[in-house]
């Protein structure tokens, strides 16, 4: 009872004019920054940082958590409407979300990612709400060995993910790994993969230098190749008939991937490094393993796009979670809310929720108000964002282009990274003609900055013994479900040659 | 397509070694009281990289993917054609960024695409090609304040003008 009436209290403090006038503006600026490719929640959340200053704490907060839950929402916009994820929370979004939108279902795509993301982020407000400092105990429990064997069960999605040619799946893992090492090695601090000596892969690649390259330029020119440069999607429209049956088929074919994205999206969120990506694209495995449809998984699948977007909501909900209650953040944005916490004043860790509980419910009550400012924004939006796809594809392709190579420059300042985007743009194009899944390598060069170190904080601790992995009591069990999913295509191949063999 | 096919797995083993070489400038193996070596994750992560060329040099031997059983070419004139107009724009509009600025290069890009690939008209062409860089200056440069590359000296004027606008 108490929890509801601290609950009641913050979402008073939260619906108050000045935090409901910043939701709704919060809302709306992630909403489009996210739907940006090269920006995202980061982006906006450390600009629009400085201007918090003018507002009470509380109401700061408020406003940098509305534009993250915008932008959340908005990375599926880029995903869907340009092929191009916006963010790396959304490259799962993009698997069927495209494919929808080249069928001239870009509606239904949407609907669903922004439904799916309502009901994401509003279980996790209420495992937020109910869970908290237990949550937050627990997550303490992760260490390199329990985090490294979760990336390994991410890994082994992936292999799920890639279709029927294992070892182009495996190459194309290995190949986005690879890329995440170049630049320093963060433990010993020497230049690592320097390629071709060219001073420029210092920096390292990015993540978006990759996921431009292969969606915004690559996947272009494959689609423009293919279809001779005639237009490819059906003539999409938009009606408020028409949203409201959208809405009705995404709550009957997309339920089952928003459960499954809302609840796993959540607990993988909380664990400290691991974040929101990991949580979509296990989420999408998941959904996709214990789908009766697998086969429709990748051709646009309202399941496959409820998912991952459930689950970054929810994910970017449980992140705020190690922060608010252990001060470790779990993903840059979360980083920097921190940061502006501590210059408010406020010192994050288990006090808060003692010290400081009426700016801490005042924070979970605005969850729930910019979930649901999110989720009528957004469907507001959706027929601007579905005309845009009503464009003639020789206006739309150049549109893509530019924004892609623009947005690449946003978030890198470099012009070594632009000529790397157009290099994996044409290397994309050529290994796609030849069947290499190149999402896996996208979503590797994302998780290999978690994965390689904890593996070698791992192998640390047990003097290079890699028993580690099996013996611990969280990372034993699902470094197994990890191996045994690795192994399923190899076990399903034999059992078909075997009753091949035996008719 | 058949002959395409082996040739890239053949690059991409070449490359494999490169990176496996690359890798081991830093120890690949375990160090007493340090750990794994800084070479120890890409090397073998490269190593993987090249088992699965030879995977799929194997499958390719005995015919198992599509590509390695398709006689068709790996493109048709029209098709490099097309992505040489195309990918050749790309590479035309990163290079004048150095020179005519970002905002100079997307004006440039838009009117080679929209007026010679797209042959739209030019009342289209001029109105999306003006547009779209001045929008996404006020985006960039006003709201984000994210400054993109001017290129030489002569676009300076332009920009003087237009910083002289949102500030």
């Amino acid at each position: 009872m108490e929890v509801l009436s601290f609950l009641t209290s913050g979402v008073l403090t939260a619906l108050e004019p000045i935090n409901l006038g910043l939701i709704l503006i919060g809302v709306t600026i992630g909403l489009f920054i996210g739907a940006m490719p090269g920006l995202g929640s980061v982006n906006g959340v450390a600009i629009l940082l400085p201007i918090t200053f003018l507002v009470p704490p509380a109401s700061a907060i408020i406003f940098l958590a509305a534009i993250y839950y915008g932008a959340m929402y908005g990375g599926a916009i880029s995903s869907v409407a340009l092929g191009i994820p916006g963010a790396s929370t959304a490259v799962a979004t993009t698997f069927d979300g495209r494919p929808l939108a080249l069928q001239g279902r870009a509606s239904l795509a949407l609907v669903t990612a922004a439904l799916a993301s309502f009901v994401g982020g509003t279980v996790a407000t209420v495992f937020f709400t109910l869970f908290a400092p237990l949550l937050a105990t627990v997550a303490l429990n992760f260490g390199p060995p329990e985090i490294f064997a979760l990336m390994l069960l991410a890994f082994a999605t992936f292999v799920g993910l890639g279709g029927d040619d294992i070892p182009k799946t495996v190459f194309s893992i290995c190949f986005g790994l690879v890329l995440a090492t170049v630049g320093f090695d963060t433990i010993s601090g020497e230049p690592r993969l320097v390629l071709f000596d060219i001073q420029g892969f210092i920096r390292g690649i990015g993540f978006i230098v990759l996921a431009i390259g292969v969606y915004g330029i690559g996947e272009m020119l494959w689609t423009i190749e293919q279809t001779r440069g005639e237009i490819t999607t059906t003539n999409p429209k938009m009606t408020a008939k028409g949203l409201a049956s959208d809405a009705k088929e995404a709550v009957q074919r997309g339920w089952k991937g928003t459960w499954i994205g809302s609840i796993l999206g959540f607990f993988v969120g909380v664990l400290p490094a691991a974040g929101a990506t990991p949580g979509s694209l296990m989420s999408y495995g998941v959904a996709k393993m214990l789908s009766k449809t697998p086969e429709e998984y990748g051709r646009g699948s309202p399941d496959g796009v409820a998912a991952p977007e459930a689950a970054n909501n929810s994910a970017s909900t449980g992140s705020m979670l190690p922060m608010l209650t252990l001060g470790i953040p779990g993903s840059p944005t979360t980083a920097i809310l921190l940061g502006g916490m501590v210059m408010w004043g406020l010192t994050p860790g288990p006090r808060l929720f003692i010290d400081e509980s009426e700016f801490v419910w005042s924070l979970i009550g605005s969850f729930y108000i910019s979930n649901f400012a999110a989720v009528l924004i957004n469907l507001a939006f959706i027929p601007l964002f579905v005309w845009m796809l009503r464009m003639p594809f020789t206006i739309l392709a150049p549109l893509i282009f530019v924004l892609s190579i623009v947005g690449g420059f946003a978030a890198s300042r470099s012009m070594h990274d632009l000529w790397l985007i157009v290099i994996f743009g044409l290397g994309a194009f050529f290994l796609r003609k030849f069947d290499y899944p190149l999402a896996p390598a996208v979503l590797a060069i994302v998780l290999g900055p978690i994965a390689e170190p904890t593996l070698r904080q791992s192998l640390l601790l047990s003097s290079g013994d890699p028993s580690i992995f099996f013996t611990r009591p969280i990372a034993g069990p699902i470094t197994v479900i990890a191996i045994i999913l690795i192994l399923l295509p190899a076990i399903k191949m034999l059992r078909g040659k075997r009753r091949v063999a035996a008719d | 397509m058949r002959q395409g096919e082996i040739s890239l797995a053949g690059i991409l083993a070449l490359f494999s070694l490169y990176l496996m070489w690359k890798s081991a400038e830093l120890p690949i193996g375990y160090m007493r009281g340090q750990g794994p070596g800084g070479g120890f994750w890409p090397f073998w992560l490269s190593v993987g990289m090249l088992l699965s060329c030879v995977a799929i040099a194997w499958n390719w031997w005995r015919g198992k993917s599509p590509a390695s059983v398709s006689d068709e070419p790996l493109m048709d004139s029209f098709g490099w054609l097309t992505v040489l107009h195309v990918g050749g724009g790309v590479i035309g509009f990163v290079a004048l960024i150095s020179v005519v600025s970002m905002y100079g290069a997307v004006c440039l890009f838009l009117v080679y695409y929209l007026r010679f690939l797209g042959r739209h008209s030019w009342v289209l062409t001029l109105v999306l090609a003006l547009f779209v860089p001045v929008l996404l200056f006020f985006f960039f440069e006003g709201a984000m304040q994210i400054s993109m590359p001017q290129g030489l000296p002569f676009t300076q004027p332009f920009f003087d003008m237009m910083y002289d606008i949102i500030y």
